[in-house]
């Protein structure tokens, strides 16, 4: 057993856990936190993606010692303050979800895409959200939300510096 | 943390607000209202059977056979019972008492055989469960699997589906000494006739490969047994916990009354959920066994393998027709790979394929015979359409091989062989009443759309330029709102309840448990329109047998058709008995009562009362009028007189690189008429996910057994399913034509876009091929199988290219001797 320290969604976490313990089971399991979901336990889907450090990473392929030390974002943390996250928002006004299984990791995996570019094209979204699987949505409406929220952030992140 | 989900605008009131019909342009009805089913799952605060926590729950793996065929000589389970942690492992001869694993398909002559919940003495395909191990940890459940020492005599596989049928084959099943499981004929009288009177025959044999569900929710069960309370509850990720509640009951022998099935939030379906499999009766047995909740949650390796497959038909076409394209008659031959053992509804599926085998078009004889056959792999069920793409498949590629036999256009050809608007309800060869249709205005929207005549254009400039740009075209109808019971193996109605609670608040059961479809949205929809309410006021609850009277579940696109249709008749039945109860208090007569925003009271005049104070009368029940009881709460089990028939026009161009075999599409055009429709962002999110599901089969997705049965697409590293960056934008309208077969005119949409979409793409590729001399490819159309194709039609472009051919099909000579040398019939 191995001793680790995991800032989860800003509380910091220790546990005893095995060194083969994947993040991912030591979210849902360990912490409880199950809207991390678990699709294929092989990194090719997505569905578990969480931030680690800021970055997506899909928590089925990150073992929970690696993320000793390191501060975890999951789906139940994006809303603040009982304010939707703009993505959450999207998502929802534009039907980018029907089983809602494949739905916290896409928008994780959306959320870095925009942190690192905040007005992408359609192009660039399906080919940001290309590591994520949905079988529901035939993607459209995912796309369409993606683009929503980054008018959103970017139209309130003025309106933030307009304030300052 | 409390998150304000409340939308602000959610869904702008229609014109004709809540006037107390739930018709399009209604309050509710007909608007892009918000979904209910939302705000928990973007906020990862729902609960999927993987989700559950219960105190002392174990957790249980498989062992699964690694061979397609094999004796099971020996199982030594002993190193893994001594494993820490672990509480149980058991082999067949434990669980023997588990009822067999139920098939509700019956044609005559059908073989059943026994599908134990665990191998018995042999195993028929890879991942048959074989031994099933509990632990306390689901880490040490699998190092004990590790620890399983199995013994197995492998036999020859059976795999090729045609030479299964040979003499000379291995069997699946040694008893029946022979692997045609069944034959079904569909066959009226004048089809030799009609092929002498034609001016032109073409024939084509088209392939439907098997394709894995892969709903993201891969299948999963936990169970707990009270032994005080005598109740056994099953928490499943299924389309059809009632039908589960009884065959679990069945299968292990316990009164119906003491099995509880709970379908919690469920990660997609798409048919695959639509079963019941062993895994749903072993987990329960084991939990009550153990007196500890059990867990089981499928991988993903387990899930392409172990959870049904789809499609994997070899279909044998040939129509004859007159010169000016009119077609006289159709002859098809069959082959459907069932796999080894028969899920629920396995041997049917092929049988739907011939019902719908006409399509949209008037074909006056038909010979349609299936040939089910059982080989080592997995079994063949419903996925997303379930045998209607194939029908729809071979149709509509039949369509535009004839159209280039006679040098017709594939848009004339099939007006040609429409039905006029003015003659439905059509009754079709194989005697189904398609209940309503216009194929002419969807076709020409879709057209108009597209813009053909210049996409026509360009393709004869493309050409010229040596580009090939192709048009592919799709005019599909498919059979939906499964269906009359009379054919139904287990009824094919759907119950409704609605029962407004004493403070005004509205609960909603319904037997057609979602798995992602936004039925408590649709329904409360619609409820809140003929109340005339707000859908904020109506809790739509489905998937738990405890809760909801008897339902049969979501599949067929049956939901709305059928279970909405349910909830509308039973809330009518609350409307007269509260438009009594209102004009006994308010003078009147109950006739002339509606309900409207929010109030109740006599059409045109002034005295009206509150909702709430007409539902406080039926519960205070002080002054009800004669014969009326207390209470509001009306079920209504729905029998659909007919099937509903959707249909549209898909229109595709695209280019295809003949130097790499890849496709680039220019347009996707999806004109789609499900009738009425309640909200249209939900139906247009089907049809989305609907048509990528039919691209993927049309591109991309193929199961691969190789010859000796061994699963070659077994992660979704080999099993390609689409991904953004490879799907284009969309463009879709809607044509509506109601149906009459329900009072809401709605149809059905959770397949169409599946339905519609496989052929046209492969109509575009083959279109812009046409002039290389490429008739037909089969799916998916790989850039490899594309470029294939246009080097062998083609060996004469250039002596590079043609040598590259020439080896190339010396390699796929050898390759594939096996599977193309055996003649057609056994």
């Amino acid at each position: 057993m191995k001793s680790v320290e995991i800032v989860v969604n800003g509380v910091e976490r220790r546990a005893q856990v095995e060194p083969r313990m994947l993040l991912v089971h030591f979210l849902r399991d360990v912490d409880g936190l199950t809207g991390t979901h678990i699709g294929c336990e092989t990194s090719l889907c997505g569905a578990c993606t969480v931030l680690l450090d800021g970055r997506a990473v899909k928590s089925c392929t990150v073992l929970a010692v690696q993320a000793d030390g390191h501060a975890v974002t999951t789906i139940e943390a994006l809303a603040t303050q009982g304010q939707l996250h703009p993505l959450q928002e999207s998502f929802w006004e534009e039907h980018a979800l029907q089983c809602g299984f494949c739905t916290p990791g896409m928008i994780l995996c959306a959320n870095d895409l925009l942190a690192r570019n905040a007005a992408p094209s359609d192009e660039e979204i399906r080919k940001g959200i290309s590591g994520n699987l949905c079988r529901c949505t035939g993607y459209q409406n995912i796309v369409g939300a993606v683009k929503s929220a980054s008018r959103k952030m970017t139209r309130r992140a003025a309106a933030v510096a307009g304030k300052k | 943390m409390a998150i304000a989900t409340k939308s602000k605008s959610n869904g702008k009131p229609g014109a004709n607000g809540g006037n107390g019909a739930a018709v399009p342009g209604g309050r509710w009805v007909g608007q892009r209202f918000k979904r209910k089913e939302d705000p928990r799952l973007i906020q990862g605060i729902s609960h999927y059977v993987g989700d559950l926590r219960l105190p002392d729950l174990l957790h249980c793996v498989f062992v699964r056979s690694p061979h397609a065929n094999a004796r099971l000589l020996s199982v030594d389970v002993e190193a893994a019972r001594t494993s820490p942690d672990v509480v149980m492992v058991v082999t067949h001869a434990e669980v023997a008492a588990i009822g067999c694993v139920p098939c509700a398909g019956s044609l005559p002559g059908l073989k059943i055989p026994n599908h134990y919940v665990l191998a018995k003495d042999q195993v028929r395909y890879v991942g048959e469960p074989v031994v099933a191990i509990v632990a306390e940890d689901p880490y040490a459940a699998r190092d004990a699997a590790d620890l399983v020492a199995i013994e197995y005599d492998p036999l020859p596989a059976v795999v090729d589906m045609e030479r299964a049928l040979h003499m000379s084959s291995a069997l699946v099943h040694e008893q029946f000494k022979t692997n045609l499981a069944f034959t079904h004929v569909i066959k009226n009288d004048d089809v030799d006739a009609a092929f002498k009177r034609a001016d032109c025959v073409v024939k084509q044999r088209l392939i439907n490969q098997r394709l894995a569900p892969i709903a993201m929710e891969t299948r999963g069960v936990v169970a707990q047994y009270l032994p005080g309370e005598k109740q056994l509850t099953v928490w499943s990720s299924t389309q059809i916990p009632h039908l589960l509640r009884t065959q679990i009951s069945l299968m292990l022998g316990l009164p119906e009354t003491s099995v509880r099935v709970i379908a919690p939030e469920v990660g997609g379906g798409f048919g695959s959920k639509l079963n019941v499999y062993g895994e749903e009766a072993i987990v329960p047995w084991l939990a009550m066994k153990l007196g500890k909740p059990v867990k089981w949650t499928e991988t993903r390796g387990e899930n392409i393998a172990a959870t049904i497959h789809g499609r994997d038909q070899i279909n044998d076409v040939e129509l004859a027709l007159k010169k000016d394209g009119t077609i006289l008659g159709m002859r098809t031959r069959v082959l459907a790979d069932l796999g080894a053992y028969h899920q629920l509804l396995t041997p049917i599926i092929a049988t739907l394929t011939g019902l719908m085998s006409t399509g949209c078009y008037k074909i006056p004889a038909i010979e349609f015979e299936v040939l089910g056959v059982f080989t080592n792999k997995m079994s063949t069920d419903a996925y997303r359409g379930a045998g209607r793409p194939e029908a729809t498949y071979l149709i509509e590629r039949m369509i535009d091989v004839a159209a280039r036999e006679l040098e017709m256009d594939p848009a004339e050809i099939r007006r040609r062989n429409f039905p006029k608007p003015t003659e439905f309800p059509y009754t079709v060869a194989t005697g189904l009443v398609y209940d309503s249709g216009n194929y002419q205005r969807s076709l020409k929207r879709a057209l108009d759309l597209a813009g053909y005549d210049k996409l026509r254009a360009r393709q004869k400039a493309a050409r010229k330029q040596g580009k090939y740009y192709g048009i592919g075209l799709s005019t599909y109808v498919e059979i939906c709102a499964m269906g009359p019971s009379a054919a139904m193996p287990a009824g094919g109605w759907e119950s409704g309840t609605v029962r407004i609670e004493p403070t005004g608040k509205i609960t909603a059961l319904t037997g057609a448990s979602p798995h992602g479809q936004g039925q408590e949205t649709t329904f409360a929809q619609m409820i809140a329109d003929l109340l005339g309410i707000s859908p904020d006021d109506i809790n739509v609850v489905h998937g738990d047998t405890a809760v909801v009277p008897y339902g049969i579940g979501t599949f067929g696109s049956r939901g709305t058709a059928v279970g909405g249709t349910a909830l509308y008749v039973a809330t009518e039945k609350l409307k007269k008995k509260m438009a009594a109860i209102a004009a006994h208090l308010l003078g009147g007569k109950p006739e002339q009562i509606e309900f409207r925003d929010g109030r109740i009271g006599a059409k045109g005049s002034k005295k009206s009362l509150a909702f709430g104070e007409v539902v406080g009368a039926a519960y205070a029940a002080k002054s009800l009028p004669a014969g009326v009881e207390p209470g509001l709460d009306a079920t209504h089990f729905f029998e659909p007189s007919n099937f509903t028939f959707p249909f549209g026009a898909h229109v595709i161009s695209c280019e295809v690189d003949i130097e790499t075999g890849e496709i680039k599409f220019d347009k996707y055009i999806a004109v789609d008429d499900c009738g009425n429709v309640i909200n249209p962002m939900l139906v247009e999110g089907q049809i989305h996910g609907g048509i990528v599901q039919g691209m993927a089969q049309a591109l991309y997705e193929e199961v691969i057994y190789n010859s000796d049965g061994q699963l070659v697409t077994g992660t979704l590293m080999d099993y390609a399913l689409p991904r953004a960056a490879d799907i284009p934008e969309l463009t879709l309208e809607r044509t509506c034509t109601p149906s009459p077969v329900n009072p809401m005119g709605v149809k059905g949409v959770g397949e169409a876009g599946t339905i519609g979409c496989t052929p046209a793409i492969v109509n575009a590729v083959c279109d812009a091929l046409a002039p290389l001399g490429v008739r037909h490819i089969d799916m998916p159309l790989k850039p490899e199988r594309v470029w294939r194709a246009v080097h062998e039609s083609n060996i004469s472009h250039s002596d590079k290219e043609a040598r590259a051919a020439a080896v190339l099909r010396v390699a796929a000579a050898a390759k594939g001797a096996r599977r193309t040398t055996t003649g057609r019939r056994a």
